[in-house]
């Protein structure tokens, strides 16, 4: 129960911090991104701001032999640089420039109740589960 | 000023967010792969992944009555482009293992290099993607 809460808890934080630092504007997004035209550079200040701190906390978190609501940490997966990785994040890089959506502000923005968010955001859970078929298919076959 | 100080707010609010699932729940603030794992194999892992979820959605709701310029709608000329733009973010982040938060901001405030490489492809994708939309093919989708 206290897991869910706290999970609940910083699904919270983070929609907030998302949406004060611009990253729930798709027109702002392609600002960013647009270097060629009236580049708006001011989202980078939202990854330094999220990097800065938590690359701070994580100093203090490392230390600790397990979390405090859960029996360990949970690691990444993988460590190496492969295929995989690199066309998946060219694939995700393209969706991300054609809306100016990616997945946190997506889901985010669910909250307007606007018809293109939540198409958006059923198209992208659809191909997280045609990923999730194509992998299980590819593992038993 | 607040066009400073508001992104760089909003990201340290992403990073205290992204500590706490750490420090609390052991888990990474990657949303695409707290979403993507609702599809994965362990039904015991579903409901911090839906708290998690569902807190983003309250963040919106909060941000949607508290601050509505804050919540951005896409510009596209049809729902095509939503739909195609979703479907790459969803397959691209399950096969990249991340996006701009689990490999743009735990991955890279980690040190992982995979997370690097990850993020300066996505980058680099998306900033492609809107020069050739909007400069190559000179308008919007």
């Amino acid at each position: 129960m206290k897991t869910l809460l706290s999970a609940g808890l910083c699904g919270v934080l983070f929609a907030l911090g998302l949406g004060l630092g611009g990253m729930t504007q798709p027109e702002k997004v392609l600002a960013f991104l647009d270097v060629a035209g009236r580049w708006d550079p001011s989202l980078a200040l939202v990854m330094l701001g999220a990097v800065g701190v938590h690359a701070v906390f994580l100093l203090r978190i490392r230390r600790r032999p397990a979390p405090v609501l859960a029996p360990r940490f949970a690691a990444p997966s993988q460590s190496k640089v492969d295929l995989s990785l690199v066309a998946g994040a060219a694939l995700f890089g393209v969706g991300w420039g054609l809306v100016g959506y990616c997945p946190g502000p997506a889901f985010t923005s669910l909250a307007t109740g606007g018809r293109d968010v939540l198409l958006f955001v059923g198209s992208m859970l659809a191909g997280m589960l045609l990923f999730g078929f194509w992998t299980r298919a590819r593992a038993s076959g | 000023m607040s066009s400073l100080f508001l992104p760089l707010l909003g990201g340290a609010l992403i990073g205290v967010s992204a500590s706490l699932l750490l420090l609390l729940n052991g888990r990474i603030a990657g949303i695409s792969g707290i979403a993507g794992g609702l599809f994965g194999a362990a039904s015991g892992d579903r409901g911090w992944r839906l708290s998690f979820l569902a807190g983003m959605l309250g963040g919106g709701l909060l941000l949607r009555f508290g601050w509505p310029g804050a919540l951005g709608a896409p510009h596209v000329s049809g729902p095509g482009w939503l739909v195609a733009a979703g479907l790459l973010v969803g397959v691209g982040t399950r096969l990249g293992n991340g996006c701009t938060s689990g490999h743009g901001v735990c991955g890279i405030s980690r040190g992982s290099r995979r997370s690097l490489v990850a993020t300066l492809t996505f980058m680099a994708a998306a900033i492609l993607t809107v020069f050739v939309v909007r400069h190559v093919l000179g308008g919007a989708t």
